[in-house]
């Protein structure tokens, strides 16, 4: 059983975003990337797979030339096998993205491709699914708690609705799975033990090409003004609650008043 | 080619889903400015009664099978590409829902259609469809075009009001024949939420908490404080996945909506997926650390300030 795990870098929005000079990108100079949070989920989820069920864990990530510390984790966490996909000056679109790795995958072997069920970038889409149409594989997006067929040959998965309904689906294999969150919180790696593997792993690589772009036109980007909804309180801890208690107060809340 | 405006309908349990409302009016809108039909794709089994709650559309492409009872990504794939291939409409919105992602991403790559996800705007001009989205959890909005003049959109909840779509009516039924159904995904069941102790769509106050709290041991803090106000605790998606509240306590896409009295929002950035399940409450208080936060674009107060602090002061002054 061959589980391929496909992870990106987003920009870190602990750090402020601000937008290029011709008013259609990030200004992206200054920014700071870290792994695409459900990535992080996708990646965990398959190495509880492989922990249970033997199976190997190979993960792929579009190079942009900078994503050898995003595989030396995966390899500290567990993973089997890292290949760098392509060559990008910058990460391309989702539709790009879907086409590099679906052709990567025609010399990868895989029975269960996961990844992320979104990332904060995906203007034009979820990976998950346009690769899955690229490949001609079914896929299930927002997926949780995965399990595999002894036979190999299904997985049963949990998707996600609102209200906290969830349909249980069985899925012929290879699928592609987005993965809306893992069993357990992502494991952690030691930088140290990242830093060595960062020198002295053996990165895989596959030469593909990808065109057609995402199809879309981007007019402009803008930073929405956040603090134009709230009116904001400011001052020291003991004014901010004295002002948000005298808010409650005057609409008859607390104090038992609020039923 | 046609200038009509598809819209996905998601139904369950003999309901049509409030989301899909919302983008059956603006469907409609948009139609009768590019002189086309507003167009509802319903898939299902034993579902043409619901077409008379469709009345936003002039047309109802109706796909019934056994195969179609409940949705699977893969039948439904097998149902519409060859609609959409076909009757080539201006666009086709989805709810940015596990549907809507499933469907819309595969019908944009099998189709050729452009894709634009996480739309909060959809518009017309003389160039074609607008859309605007936002990105980067709600820190970036971007205005885009498709390429062709054509595409397909996801769009989140509560980007238009579900009351312009819910049109009683008698629009067109055009049955739709189905052929073999991709049945490589197979429905198996489907999981209710378990009862909980509290239901958090019933309380007026609610304090939600998220990543902010910074751990497990914190949650007794704003219990003390949900207790002085008489009201419970709710909390973002991360709190829940960390297990430190019941799945129950969640709101937003995936968990909740809930319209209290008063939403105090602690340590919870605002991503769009939580904000759709809270943006209703009368009255929403954000402390957050980050004064960028979206949480504060949607409060009607706010405070930079870090909650292990404003809580306890809070609690003492509410409890006094």
């Amino acid at each position: 059983m061959d589980l391929v795990v496909l992870l990106k870098l987003v920009p870190d929005l602990a750090e402020e975003l601000e937008i290029a000079a011709d008013g259609r990108d990030l200004a992206r100079d200054w920014l700071s990337y870290l792994t695409s949070e459900w990535d992080e989920y996708a990646l965990e989820e398959a190495l509880q797979l492989k922990a249970t069920s033997g199976a190997t864990v190979t993960c792929l990530a579009l190079d942009t030339g900078s994503v050898e510390e995003l595989l030396a984790t995966c390899l500290a966490r567990g993973a089997d096998r890292v290949v760098k996909v392509g060559s990008f000056e910058r990460a391309p679109d989702s539709h790009t993205a879907a086409r590099a790795f679906a052709a990567a995958l025609k010399e990868i072997p895989a029975d269960l491709i996961l990844t992320g069920v979104q990332a904060i970038d995906d203007l034009d889409g979820q990976v998950a699914p346009l690769l899955a149409a690229a490949l001609g594989l079914p896929h299930v997006s927002v997926v949780t708690h995965i399990g595999l067929a002894g036979d190999g040959r299904t997985a049963t998965v949990n998707q996600e609705y609102a209200g906290g309904l969830v349909a249980e689906f069985e899925v012929d294999l290879p699928a592609v799975l987005g993965v809306q969150t893992s069993r357990e919180a992502p494991r952690y790696a030691p930088v140290s033990r990242v830093r060595q593997l960062m020198k002295t792993a053996d990165y895989g690589a596959v030469a593909v090409t990808a065109e057609g772009g995402s199809g879309l036109l981007v007019e402009a980007m803008s930073i929405p003004e956040v603090t134009g909804g709230a009116e904001m309180i400011s001052g020291t801890v003991e004014q901010i609650a004295e002002r948000v208690a005298t808010l409650i107060r005057e609409r008859g809340i607390g104090l038992g008043g609020s039923r | 080619m046609s200038n009509d405006v598809f819209v996905l309908v998601e139904h369950r349990d003999g309901a049509v889903a409030d989301a899909t409302f919302e983008l059956l009016g603006r469907a409609r809108q948009l139609a009768v400015a590019a002189g086309g039909e507003a167009v509802a794709l319903l898939l299902g089994s034993g579902v043409e009664a619901l077409s008379s709650k469709l009345g936003a559309a002039q047309r109802v492409l109706l796909a019934e099978d056994a195969g179609l009872a409940e949705f699977t990504p893969s039948a439904y794939q097998s149902v519409l590409v060859p609609i959409v291939q076909e009757r080539a409409p201006l666009l086709v919105l989805a709810t940015n829902t596990g549907v809507g992602m499933d469907v819309a991403a595969g019908l944009s790559m099998a189709c050729g259609l452009a894709l634009a996800a996480y739309a909060t705007d959809v518009a017309l001009d003389d160039g074609g469809p607008v859309i605007t989205t936002q990105l980067y959890a709600g820190k970036v909005n971007v205005r885009v075009r498709f390429r062709d003049g054509r595409g397909i959109a996801t769009v989140v909840a509560g980007a238009f009001p579900a009351e312009a779509g819910q049109l009683a009516g008698s629009p067109i039924v055009e049955r739709v024949t189905v052929s073999a159904l991709d049945g490589r995904i197979r429905f198996r069941r489907l999981l209710r939420p378990e009862a909980g102790d509290v239901d958090i769509t019933r309380e007026s106050v609610l304090v939600s908490v998220g990543r902010g709290i910074g751990e497990a041991d914190n949650i007794a803090l704003v219990e003390a404080l949900a207790a002085a106000l008489g009201g419970a605790v709710s909390s973002s998606r991360p709190i829940a996945d960390a297990g430190w509240l019941p799945r129950t306590r969640q709101v937003g896409k995936s968990g909740l909506r809930v319209k209290p009295r008063l939403y105090l929002a602690l340590g919870i950035s605002g991503a769009p997926e939580h904000l759709e399940g809270m943006r209703g409450a009368d009255l929403i208080i954000a402390i957050n650390t980050d004064a960028r936060a979206p949480i504060f674009g949607v409060a009607h107060y706010g405070a930079v300030a870090d909650l292990l602090d404003v809580v306890p002061a809070l609690t003492k002054r509410m409890t006094g």
